[in-house]
């Protein structure tokens, strides 16, 4: 037993000073990231390279594991900061600049980042999403505004993920913030707690556990989820129906705007690299890969999408937003008084 | 001098102590009290330490002791009369219910969650059932986001805990100690009060001390079940840290945990030191129930663990084979029954991923992490429950320190690894290592008892006769070591097959396990998504359900058993 344990640890110790492979890239991603074999492929042959994806965790969790580690980076390229985290990955320095030749193709209103750290690679928006089958069938008609979810007639309808563990919760979260002001939003919350608003930790829960329009068959016919999520469902079914069960709410700031970035990590060794697929992310290639993949919006123009997308994804016309600098002042502070408003 | 050789001529000579704890106290240096440490004193600020943040531990610590306590009594209500049946009881199906209760302890809380959502939601099957047969409006049981669903769901995942260790105990027993004390006059009460239960204690404790560490730490079932109005130490943990990158804050409360977590260990060792009993494995004690409170008993255990356990499980494969577009009826044709689909579908890449795994490969990464886990906390833990089970002064103080990374917080533990490992977190042995942390505190107390109770008398006495040390262990240990082994690598095996955070930091998406497969699916909308996160949990439940029957049914037969 000695000598296999010594055996083990020489192997680990071998395994742990062995030089690493000449060309592979490490890209930290949120759990959300999805791409194509295919394209994945067609870079790493390009550049004769490797690219290896470290999940972890979603959005925030992701961030903060990357804020954690910049010292001794665990990836050369980190993907999945959004614009409601954006000045918290600025701040804290994890990001070398890249002006990369691919951002002239993409539109300034994506490029929230001048100092071209964190690049723009899609965009998507966070909206209240409703199961068709249960408002047809109880005769009731589907909210139109933020303000339609207070009333009566949709007591305990309405479920949504905790702002202070979930990606969506906190952008659903910001959204009321710039409808109502602050601290008008607090009102609105008090009201939407009174109306028997559920909360639950995060989105897997909300729709799959909670919303009647998934499969997963739950209670509350209303779901903080994405824009996408028709499209989704349909290409995601197993014989495409033939409409999508599920439908979005398009009324006044009853969506917010959520665009995601990529940067390359201070302390990269591969830089040359890195920036290639900086610039592949940005290429019609990937583009066009991501909306049948993450179900989120290139932000490259005229880029071919699913027919699926086109059909069934709905994009809102009256979007909030709010630009990074406002979320960072108000983001920790507007987490804690809507835990407190809702929760407590 | 004299004394050691004297030793060596009745332990193999490996069993030599400082060499006994080399490994093990190595393993845990590494991989627990470098990255742990580590990360606390990154993060720590005193300035933290402010009334507020106090408070606020308080509370979370309070809540926290409450729902771990009520949840270790009624695992201890449910666990211990189940101990009792499996040993001494013989029923049909007795080994399929033994390997079923034991499922539970590896599922992801998400599955479990849509379990029992799918049992007792609002839109479940007894409310719909309540509600259809009494006219009733509205559900009438609210459970999710209950501190009851909290309670229950900690009952379901850790009564297994009690019932293998107690059972153990139980199966071991020396039934000549009853039979003595019923010769002496002792009805059955009394000899349960003045002779089962004293020899049970050691093992009661162990199971209480692992259960309660299970619950104190709780994260999934309190995230999921309990939602976000409840909070333990590591869910605030996990929101302070990895939510608001309040670091210094989520170290004060890792701190509290740690602490608290040393305190009962410590006060564990104290009580159960020298309540080892010493008895000689017996054969077959099991029979079937005769007497009519016997089989009151039996009947309404069977019943009860069938309802607890099967029920909130049965959800999963029975949402895998059914067509669940069923309920969206007015859009498109509509399809009901059952179906098969999602389980090929799980064979076909259908959108080309790169994430894509074959089932067969996420059963394969599972077991190869389970089976070298099996293998790495057998070699950690056999050396370190030797030199338990006869301790000395050393061994008081690590008895307790053993246990730490059971009830550290792994929140705390996977952020200590990314700043202490960097770039060597991506490679893939580090995951049945990080699964070994877990499960060897488990096979430390598991082993540790049986270890113990082998009388010195009957080793003297093969080696009187001429037996040399292997042969000794051969055939004095190792048939009292046995059941111990099995059922400390079945803890191992399910630990790991179920285990996700850990697995989620350290594994590369090439090796993806069945779990991190669940969670794929489960991370987009589709009812192809569900369905086959629901025929990959199906899977994950067959493959435990099995490795639990095999690694049980490697009991009986007799070789070497008295």
């Amino acid at each position: 037993m000695k000598r296999f344990l010594l055996f083990a640890i020489f192997l680990l110790l071998v395994a742990a000073c062995a030089p690493q492979q000449p060309a592979t890239l490490t890209v930290m991603t949120h759990d959300s990231f999805a791409a194509s074999d295919s394209v994945i492929k067609a870079f790493e042959q390009a550049n004769n390279a490797k690219v290896t994806f470290i999940k972890s965790g979603d959005a925030g969790a992701a961030l903060n594991k990357a804020i954690l580690s910049k010292d001794a980076p665990l990836a050369d390229v980190f993907y999945g900061v959004d614009n409601t985290f954006l000045s918290r990955a600025l701040a804290a320095g994890i990001y070398q600049p890249y002006d990369s030749p691919a951002l002239k193709n993409i539109p300034a209103e994506f490029q929230l980042d001048s100092s071209n750290q964190a690049l723009p690679v899609d965009q998507s928006y966070v909206c209240v999403v409703y199961d068709k089958a249960y408002f047809a069938s109880h005769n009731l008609a589907v909210p139109q505004t933020l303000e339609d979810l207070v009333k009566p007639e949709y007591k305990g309808l309405l479920v949504m993920e905790n702002p202070a563990t979930s990606s969506p919760g906190l952008v659903f979260l910001l959204a009321t913030v710039k409808h109502f002001g602050d601290p008008n939003y607090l009102g609105y919350w008090k009201n939407l707690r009174q109306n028997s608003l559920t909360v639950v930790d995060g989105w897997e829960t909300a729709y799959y556990t909670n919303f009647s329009g998934s499969s997963g068959k739950g209670a509350q016919p209303l779901v903080v989820s994405y824009a996408t999520d028709p499209a989704a469902e349909v290409m995601g079914a197993q014989t495409p129906p033939a409409d999508s069960p599920v439908g979005v709410v398009l009324g006044p700031d009853t969506c917010f705007q959520q665009i995601e970035f990529v940067g390359i990590l201070k302390g990269t060794k591969e830089l040359a690299l890195a920036q290639k697929f900086v610039d592949f992310m940005l290429s019609a290639q990937f583009q066009a890969d991501m909306p049948g993949q993450m179900y989120v919006y290139p932000v490259v123009p005229n880029i071919t999408l699913p027919d699926a997308f086109t059909k069934y994804a709905q994009i809102p016309s009256q979007p909030a937003t709010l630009t990074p600098g406002e979320i960072a002042k108000g983001r920790d502070g507007w987490i804690q008084a809507w835990t407190d408003a809702v929760l407590h | 001098m004299r004394r050691k050789s004297n030793l060596r001529a009745f332990v193999p000579l490996w069993l030599d102590r400082p060499l006994l704890w080399f490994f093990p106290l190595s393993f845990l240096l590494i991989l627990f009290f470098y990255p742990f440490f580590r990360i606390l004193a990154y993060s720590f600020n005193v300035n933290t330490l402010t009334a507020d943040n106090l408070n606020f531990a308080a509370s979370v610590l309070l809540f926290t002791f409450y729902q771990a306590i009520l949840s270790t009594l009624l695992t201890l209500v449910i666990g211990f009369p189940s101990a009792y049946l499996f040993a001494r009881f013989d029923f049909p199906g007795k080994s399929i219910l033994r390997a079923l209760t034991a499922v539970p302890f590896m599922l992801p809380t998400v599955v479990v969650a849509a379990g029992f959502s799918a049992l007792l939601g609002p839109r479940g099957w007894i409310n719909l059932t309540l509600m259809n047969s009494f006219g009733l409006s509205a559900p009438p049981i609210q459970f999710i986001g209950t501190l009851g669903a909290i309670l229950l769901a900690h009952v379901f995942y850790n009564t297994t805990i009690v019932t293998r260790l107690v059972g153990n105990t139980l199966s071991r027993l020396d039934p000549k100690l009853e039979h003595a004390a019923r010769s002496l006059g002792a009805n059955g009460p009394r000899v349960w009060w003045s002779v089962t239960l004293p020899l049970l204690r050691p093992s009661m404790l162990a199971a209480s001390l692992l259960v309660f560490l299970f619950d104190f730490t709780s994260f999934g079932v309190i995230l999921l079940l309990g939602g976000p109005r409840f909070s333990t130490l590591e869910v605030a943990i996990y929101t302070q840290a990895l939510q608001f990158l309040n670091l210094p804050l989520a170290a004060l409360l890792a701190f509290i945990q740690l602490l608290c977590t040393l305190i009962f260990s410590i006060l564990y060792t104290r009580v159960v030191e020298r309540s080892v009993v010493q008895t000689a494995p017996r054969s077959l004690l099991t029979h079937k129930a005769k007497t009519g409170r016997e089989k009151i008993f039996v009947a309404s255990f069977i019943l009860l663990l069938s309802v607890l356990f099967i029920l909130p499980m049965l959800a999963l494969p029975l949402r895998s084979i059914s067509r669940l577009d069923a309920d969206r009826a007015q859009l498109g044709p509509i399809q009901t029954g059952l179906t098969l689909d999602y389980y090929s579908a799980l064979f076909i890449n259908a959108r080309g991923s790169i994430f894509y795994v074959p089932p067969f490969d996420a059963a394969l990464n599972s077991l190869i992490y389970a089976g070298a886990t099996i293998v790495l906390s057998l070699l950690l833990g056999f050396p370190a429950a030797s030199a338990l089970a006869k301790p000395g002064r050393l061994e008081k103080i690590l008895d307790p320190i053993l246990i730490l990374p059971l009830g550290a917080s792994a929140v705390t533990l996977g952020l200590g690894f990314i700043i202490s490992f960097g770039r060597l977190l991506t490679y893939p042995w580090l995951v049945p290592l990080a699964h070994t942390l877990v499960a060897l505190p488990f096979v430390i107390r598991i082993l540790q008892p049986a270890l113990a109770s082998i009388p010195d008398r009957l080793r003297q006495a093969a080696a009187s006769l001429g037996a040399s040390p292997f042969r000794v262990w051969q055939n004095v240990d190792w048939p009292i070591l046995r059941r111990a082994t099995l059922s400390a690598a079945m803890f191992a095996f399910t630990i790991s097959l179920g285990e996700f955070g850990a697995t989620s930091l350290l594994t590369r998406p090439d090796y993806p396990t069945i779990p991190i497969a669940i969670y794929r699916f489960l991370s987009q909308p589709g009812g192809l998504n569900y369905g086959q996160a629901m025929a990959m949990a199906t899977i994950l439940m067959a493959l435990t359900a099995a490795g639990i029957f095999v690694i049980e049914k490697m009991r009986l037969p007799g070789a070497g058993e008295f």
